[in-house]
């Protein structure tokens, strides 16, 4: 089975992201990216796959020549091979724009499975995985939490996965390959690269495809114009102080003042 | 200026998400210019429940092949009607069953949804949030085409006139083939056997990834117990398996409306805040001043937990004595 995996770099959860002089995006000097963690849990589900009905694993990442490096990272977990789309103008596209580049660097690899995390860390738009699938005409599931390959006859396999609805709910939903399936976080357990598996990722092919002759469309639909601060929904008293006397503090607060103790 | 809404049912009724969502798209167009869509292989009595507001009129979009839902039915469906309608918007709430069909049917007229959307102010431009909610990003609609939009639950509260004389119903059947379902969806099923309820505690102790390693847990386990609240946690928590699914708070948790939920951690995801932020009172304990629970926070205290919540535990023992 070939199955490809779509990961996205995102600014490192606990990075300091600051707005930019244009407004319209943020820093990113001095800032530290990682792999976008519902992606990684989608390399997972993969590499798991691959371990149990054997194929190969191919990851897929768009972005500038940062991104080389969560590729390597992905490479040096199991994935046996890369695809780079170079881009630098990530930003100025929408979902469809990215979308896009994807489809087209994916269709001539024609994969039995695309795996995706269901949304990214620092967008949140949650929609490739859905227009990848649109784009390719390929069947699509989403916020998946396991994969199981229920029949296999010839090329064409049936998949069953588990589907998390809301508020503790789920479903099976049962798709033929080729399909796309969009990964939520938590469905297994992460591995780490092993040493050897850094080694050997330096040698794995890394196939590098630049966005421009992907013949598709930059221009987007969508518009993101400005980026600001939230405004606060409430006023949050800080207490300050040491530990103790923060903690003094607050129990006083809401002993006396909102009553909830 | 013509608005679609498309509204989803629950347990019966239009959830309350789709009245906001509808609620939203009085920010784009009058009442008499939205136009309400029911969609599924019975809608006659969503369709009477939403007769009852004063829309332009209400779709039925009926079909026996979109039931249960898919998004191949869904898209196929709503991408006939949104031809015959030629709307400026088409307009959702944003839950997990739009999130699975909608990027897709925006897809099919050229254009991207913009999704999550918390705030629309005229332009229209459209508010929805970044970096796990640290930033927001305003967007605007730049296609030729519908511009489609879903919005966040409890952005907006849902408040729609009534219908002074009888909403036009129209029914739309859409030509589906059962060919072009290509999934096949099994019924919904409850996770796990429910013994905590978060829903009706009323002191709730929550735990995110501030705590760094199972191992730490019992520090915050010992603040619960002191104040005789629930232990629950951020997904990340329950992902790793350090405490019991049942026990998340967020949009795949329960949702939780304590009187005191003190957040331990927590940087507060637009996921876990939907869980929680109607409880009466929220606490929030985190390293980073930035982090966005505290932008739902009453109480605030910045600084390391593991100093913070020992000092708290004893404090709050001793207020208890």
């Amino acid at each position: 089975m070939k199955i490809i995996v779509a990961i996205k770099q995102v600014p490192e959860r606990d990075a300091q992201v600051h707005i930019d002089s244009s407004g319209q995006w943020i820093e990113e000097a001095n800032l530290q990216y990682a792999m976008n963690e519902p992606d990684a849990y989608a390399l997972e589900e993969a590499l798991q796959l691959k371990e149990k009905a054997g194929g190969e694993v191919i990851v897929i990442s768009t972005g500038p020549e940062r991104v080389s490096q969560t590729i390597r990272e992905a490479l040096a977990k199991g994935a046996d091979r890369a695809i780079h789309v170079v881009c630098d103008d990530l930003a100025a596209r929408d979902a469809l724009g990215v979308a896009r580049l994807l489809a087209a660097a994916i269709q001539p690899e024609s994969p039995d499975l695309l795996l995706t995390g269901l949304q990214s860390e620092d967008l949140g738009l949650g929609q490739t995985g859905v227009i990848v699938a649109e784009l390719l005409g390929l069947p699509h599931a989403s916020l998946i939490l396991q994969v199981e390959i229920i029949a296999k006859e010839g090329s064409k396999a049936q998949i069953k996965a588990r589907r998390e609805l809301e508020e503790g709910w789920f479903q099976s939903i049962e798709l033929p390959s080729p399909a796309v399936l969009t990964i939520q976080s938590g469905g297994n357990k992460l591995r780490y690269a092993t040493l050897m598996g850094i080694k050997r990722a330096k040698t794995k092919e890394v196939r590098t495809v630049h966005a421009a002759d992907l013949g598709v469309s930059a221009a987007p639909a969508v518009a993101l114009e400005a980026i600001t601060l939230p405004k606060k929904q409430k006023s949050t008293q800080i207490l300050n102080g040491s530990a103790e006397e923060a903690a003094a503090a607050l129990v006083e607060k809401l002993k006396f003042e909102a009553r909830v103790l | 200026m013509r608005v679609l809404v498309i509204l989803e049912e629950r347990g019966g009724h239009i959830s309350r998400t789709s009245w906001e969502a509808a609620t939203a798209a009085l920010r784009l167009a009058p009442m008499q210019e939205i136009t309400a869509v029911v969609i599924g292989a019975q809608t006659e009595l969503p369709a009477a429940e939403a007769a009852a507001k004063a829309f332009g009129k209400v779709i039925r979009v009926e079909h026996p092949l979109l039931a249960p839902y898919t998004s191949d039915g869904y898209c196929a469906a709503l991408h006939q009607l949104i031809q015959q309608e030629g709307p400026t918007q088409v307009v959702f709430p944003h839950t997990y069953q739009v999130r699975d069909y909608a990027p897709a049917l925006a897809c099919r007229s050229g254009q991207a949804l913009i999704g999550d959307v918390i705030e629309i102010a005229d332009g229209p431009v459209f508010t929805r949030q970044l970096m796990q909610g640290r930033l927001n990003g305003s967007y605007r609609h730049a296609g030729n085409g519908p511009c489609f939009v879903s919005v966040q639950a409890g952005a907006f509260r849902a408040e729609l006139p009534d219908a002074a004389a009888a909403t036009p119903i129209e029914t739309f059947t859409p030509a589906i083939d059962a060919a072009q379902i290509r999934t096949r969806p099994g019924e919904p099923f409850r996770g796990s056997a429910q013994t905590v309820d978060l829903g009706s505690a009323q002191w709730i102790v929550s735990v995110g990834r501030g705590i760094r390693e199972a191992e730490n847990l019992p520090l915050v386990q010992e603040l619960a117990t002191a104040l005789g609240a629930e232990l629950a946690a951020s997904r990340p928590i329950c992902d790793n398996g350090w405490l019991p699914m049942e026990r998340q708070v967020g949009s795949s948790g329960q949702s939780v409306a304590p009187r005191l939920y003190l957040a331990v951690g927590i940087s507060g995801a637009i996921q876990h805040l939907v869980g929680m932020k109607g409880s009466q009172c929220i606490v929030a304990i985190n390293k980073d001043p930035d982090a966005p629970i505290f932008e739902v926070a009453d109480y605030g205290i910045v600084g390391d937990l593991f100093e913070v919540v020992p000092a708290l535990t004893e404090a709050v023992k001793a207020a208890k004595q």
